[in-house]
């Protein structure tokens, strides 16, 4: 069925996200139909380490801030974007 | 409607040339610019700062910046945006970053290059960490 399909989907992580988790990125499986509003979720789940960073942070899908009611889809450029600190 | 000129955008670890973000600027039709130039400073909440080290999202950071730019030219009758950070371990009195917009007045220039800084401090994919007297801490923007 095509609603129990999944799809790979690798979310960037920078500055202290990415020094938190000692990683670049989390590596997801996710179904099809994922919003960017359960990502935060999975992401939990997939990295512990994560969890202190998620409420803080936004999601940036394709180089733009995502709205939480936005459906992922494969090949998607999904990033976690901490307070930023420009300027 | 005439077409607005490319802003010049550039985030990357080369040392920021004002001399060219300034004849980039000018313009026959523009009476004035207002250039913002933010710099490494040597005190932060308390701690006495050795220097800044700023880490982007280059791809987003230059994409944000264009769709910040791209504002700016369709609020104010702007001539010309600039919008350049600097990446990397910066030492005290290093330009980070420089918003400079020329326009035919004064007002809609000044009105301008405050929100583009404003709006790039907010909205940007850049961090930064400071380096200071006993440590090393990341520090955000205060909206």
């Amino acid at each position: 069925m095509a609603s129990e399909s999944t799809f790979p989907l690798s979310v960037r992580l920078f500055a202290l996200i990415r020094e938190k988790v000692g990683r670049e990125a989390i590596a997801l499986e996710v179904p099809a139909g994922t919003t960017v509003g359960a990502l935060a979720g999975r992401l939990r789940a997939a990295e512990p380490a994560v969890a202190p960073y998620l409420e803080a942070s936004r999601v940036a899908v394709n180089l733009t801030f995502a709205r939480p009611d936005q459906v992922l889809a494969p090949g998607d450029d999904v990033a976690l974007i901490p307070p930023v600190g420009g300027g | 409607m005439t077409a607005h000129p490319a802003p010049l955008i550039i985030v990357d670890p080369t040392p920021i040339d004002l001399a060219a973000i300034h004849a980039f600027l000018a313009d026959p039709a523009a009476g004035g610019e207002v250039v913002f130039t933010g710099t490494v400073r040597n005190q932060n909440e308390g701690r006495v700062v050795h220097a800044l080290e700023f880490e982007a999202y280059p791809e987003m950071a230059v994409a944000q910046i264009a769709a910040i730019a791209a504002e700016m030219y369709a609020r104010w009758p702007l001539r010309k945006v600039a919008m350049v950070h600097r990446l990397g371990r910066l030492p005290l009195g290093e330009t980070v970053v420089v918003v400079g917009v020329s326009a035919g007045h004064r007002a809609e220039a000044f009105e301008a290059c405050r929100y583009g800084i404003d709006t790039l401090k907010r909205d940007v994919p850049i961090w930064k960490r400071e380096h200071f007297e006993g440590g090393e801490v990341w520090v955000t923007n205060h909206p």
